[in-house]
């Protein structure tokens, strides 16, 4: 028995593959090709012309999470060299490795000057341009530290003849300005409602799930552009759909509580406590939310039961702006005041601040300014 | 002889007793085989880490109990050490990167990806990947949680992650994307009712008084840890549960509560000398400032005129945030308890203070 055990493991194939249905949906549906690239018409028309004319500047991807930055690069770097040489001509680093002055100073300098061996024969019978030099992609560039983006800088120059830098960041403000200006910019913008929906609903489609456009709709609301997060929300939602037996179709409601956002019931009723004018679509005045304004318990009892309820604060702020920012009667004067309370919340709660003091503080803020 | 919280635990999902809609699809994601990266949030006391100990019980069996604790030193890259202490089991690892302070993300770095790397060796093991469970996940640094971004992409095949933390504010968006977010709202007054009747049940007395259970819920502000620690100590009170019971509260918030009373009965400048002493004492019994100020500001707005409270609580919120940035608390505490004071008093000599602010 051990004997065919030990054989049976040996076959088996070294690589770690994963099991495609385990494999993240984000990773699984990461664009093969720039081409494959959603959205970002600009930046692919000039990547593709670097394919042809094996000509490639220093770069600079910026732009919220989720616009396709990383998969951006990921891509050209396999169009330009292929699988066999991808491995020896690319070197990939992220926040995940050390990244301090010392490794700019071992690792990436000594990456960056070596000179790249000759194109081999690619083993899946493709040709690729394969051009003669190397690609050195940082990745989440903008949490390297000062010291080490400065060390970088000569290492740029030098080795420029053979080696191209690809950095790429959220905070294009947080990356030095001499390293900035040895790059060509590229900014990513989020992506727009029909690009996510047809992407959506491309892989839904290839995952034989059912989505209705209601799911789609809320999945582009809240996620705001960012892809990643909604082609992983939508992986969850279909875990919990096919989990149960039989399987239950995706509802919005499910998309809401798997992104943690607060249900409109809720910040509904916390609105009509501080005295904010529900306008709701049915315009059932008799047995509506009472808008009447309350007093100072009242707002500290809907606080603590929210607080209680586990929402968190920061969702629970811009949920709340969102709802008085748009709101159809309200003054625009009331509006301007609600919007300093919420900033000024927003600091404190960047700062590390009490959750429930803060919510009760915007509470009484807006009920103030409001009333 | 352990405690009732530690005795009465739930072992596995089917024995909690509230949010049933969690449970089951806690236990549907454990049978699927296809188990995500997971966010539990939720207030304290809520059932959080117990969720998570069953939800590790459903995937791998009665093994992810066998517990041992470990210590493991770190190096930071400036050859400094750190001790981590480390739960595992076979199957399971439980750190607490917050517990090193700014230097959680090498703990996070070395760690995980030496996790990752190694594969499950028990052939007998259900699942081919190993769960990294990671305590107080709001308190890991901006730096900490940008190494896990692309640790939990990349590894996915050899290990998942089961945050745990209080609140979502505090945790990057890249995080959150990735994770599927699991809320555990704290549970209602019935629902404690209805746990302490149950542990009451497997006690030689078996009844609990309804009013008395109600009574521990209404003080534990859903927080059930509390309630049954709470419960426990009745019970040592007055063994048989009868006769006059009373919630003793803890000491610090008694004496939180004479601080609030002194800043009401007299505005003085000796008055404050008073209470920075009382509020030293807190402080040096390790209350936490946040806690304090909460506590006393509570306490404040109950006895005042209700155009004071407004502003009360508005100055606890601002003093609050900048005792975070700021060094000192007691300067901060200090500085909230006079500015009440001097509101408290214009507020009778009816002195317009708006220019002030």
């Amino acid at each position: 028995m051990s004997f065919f055990q030990k054989s049976s493991t040996r076959t088996a194939p070294k690589t770690a593959t994963v099991d495609p249905t385990l494999q993240p949906w984000v990773e699984k549906y990461r664009p093969k090709t720039i081409d494959d690239v959603s959205a970002q018409e600009h930046t692919v028309a000039v990547l593709r012309r670097t394919l042809t004319s094996t000509n490639l500047p220093h770069m600079l991807f910026y732009g919220p999470p989720g616009t396709g930055k990383t998969s951006t690069i990921l891509a050209l770097a396999r169009q330009l060299y292929g699988p066999d040489n991808f491995r020896s001509r690319v070197l990939e680093l992220n926040a995940s490795d050390e990244r301090g002055i010392a490794i700019v100073r071992d690792k990436i300098k000594n990456f960056a000057r070596q000179t790249p061996r000759a194109q081999a024969v690619a083993s899946d019978g493709q040709t690729y341009p394969c051009p003669p030099y190397k690609i050195i992609i940082l990745d989440e560039a903008d949490s390297m530290t000062q010291d080490a983006q400065a060390a970088l800088r000569r290492i740029m120059e030098t080795y420029a003849r053979i080696t191209r830098f690809c950095l790429v960041c959220n905070y294009v403000t947080r990356i030095i300005d001499p390293l900035a200006s040895r790059c060509s910019k590229f900014r990513f913008k989020p992506l727009d409602p029909t690009s996510t929906s047809s992407r959506l609903t491309q892989i839904a489609s290839s995952e034989n799930i059912a989505v209705s456009d209601d799911v789609v709709k809320t999945l582009i609301n809240t996620s705001q552009g960012d892809l990643r997060r909604s082609i992983t929300y939508l992986q969850s939602a279909s875990r919990l759909s096919m989990s149960t037996n039989p399987p239950t179709p995706i509802v919005p409601s499910d998309i809401q509580e798997i992104a943690g956002v607060v249900p409109d019931t809720v910040i509904n009723s916390f609105a009509a406590t501080l005295g904010i004018d529900i306008i709701t679509d049915e315009m059932d005045v008799d047995d509506g939310l009472p808008t009447r304004a309350k007093g100072f318990n009242d707002i500290r009892s809907k606080v603590k039961q929210i607080v209680r309820e586990g929402y968190s604060a920061a969702q629970i702020l811009s949920q709340l702006h969102d709802l008085v920012v748009e709101h159809p009667t309200l003054a625009a004067q009331k509006k301007a005041n609600c919007a300093l309370v919420f900033a000024e919340a927003d600091k404190a709660l960047c700062d590390g601040a009490d959750e429930e003091l803060w919510i009760l503080e915007v509470g009484l803020q807006v009920h103030k300014a409001v009333s | 002889m352990s405690l009732w919280v530690d005795m009465y635990r739930p072992r596995t999902l089917d024995d909690l007793h509230y949010h049933e809609g969690l449970s089951t699809r806690l236990r549907s994601l454990a049978a699927s085989g296809d188990f995500p990266h997971m966010l539990f949030y939720g207030p304290s006391g809520a059932g959080k880490k117990t969720r998570i100990a069953c939800t590790l019980r459903e995937l791998f069996g009665k093994g992810a109990d066998k517990l041992k604790i470990d210590q493991r030193v770190f190096m930071t890259p400036s050859k400094r050490k750190l001790d981590v202490n480390i739960v595992q089991s076979n199957y399971h690892i439980e750190i607490t990167p917050s517990e090193v302070g700014q230097y959680d993300r090498v703990v996070i770095q070395e760690l995980l990806k030496e996790i990752a790397q190694t594969q499950q060796v028990d052939v007998s093991a259900k699942h081919r990947f190993k769960v990294v469970i990671i305590q107080e996940a709001d308190s890991l640094t901006r730096d900490a949680q940008a190494a896990l971004r692309r640790t939990m992409e990349k590894y996915m095949s050899n290990m998942r992650i089961i945050l745990c933390a209080n609140s979502t504010s505090k945790l990057i968006a890249p995080i959150k994307s990735r994770c599927l977010l699991v809320r555990v709202a704290a549970p209602s007054s019935e629902e404690i009712v209805k746990v302490l009747k149950h542990v009451a049940a497997k006690q030689p007395f078996r009844v609990i008084d309804d009013e008395v259970a109600q009574e521990i819920a209404e003080d534990s502000n859903g927080n059930l840890r509390k309630a049954i620690l709470v419960f426990e100590a009745l019970r040592m009170q007055s063994p048989d549960l009868s006769g006059p019971l009373t919630i003793a509260k803890p000491d610090w918030e008694t004496y939180c509560h004479k601080v609030a009373d002194m800043i009401i009965q007299e505005q003085t400048p000796q008055r404050v000398m008073d209470v920075r002493s009382k509020l030293y004492e807190l402080l040096s019994h390790c209350i936490p400032a946040t806690v304090i100020i909460k506590t006393i500001a509570d306490r404040l707005v109950d006895k005042v005129d209700e155009n004071l409270k407004a502003d009360i609580m508005h100055w606890a919120a601002i003093y609050e945030t900048r005792m975070r940035v700021g060094n000192k608390k007691i300067f901060h505490l200090e500085a909230w308890v006079v500015k009440v004071m001097s509101l408290y008093k214009h507020f009778f000599y009816g002195i317009d203070m708006s220019g002030f602010d």
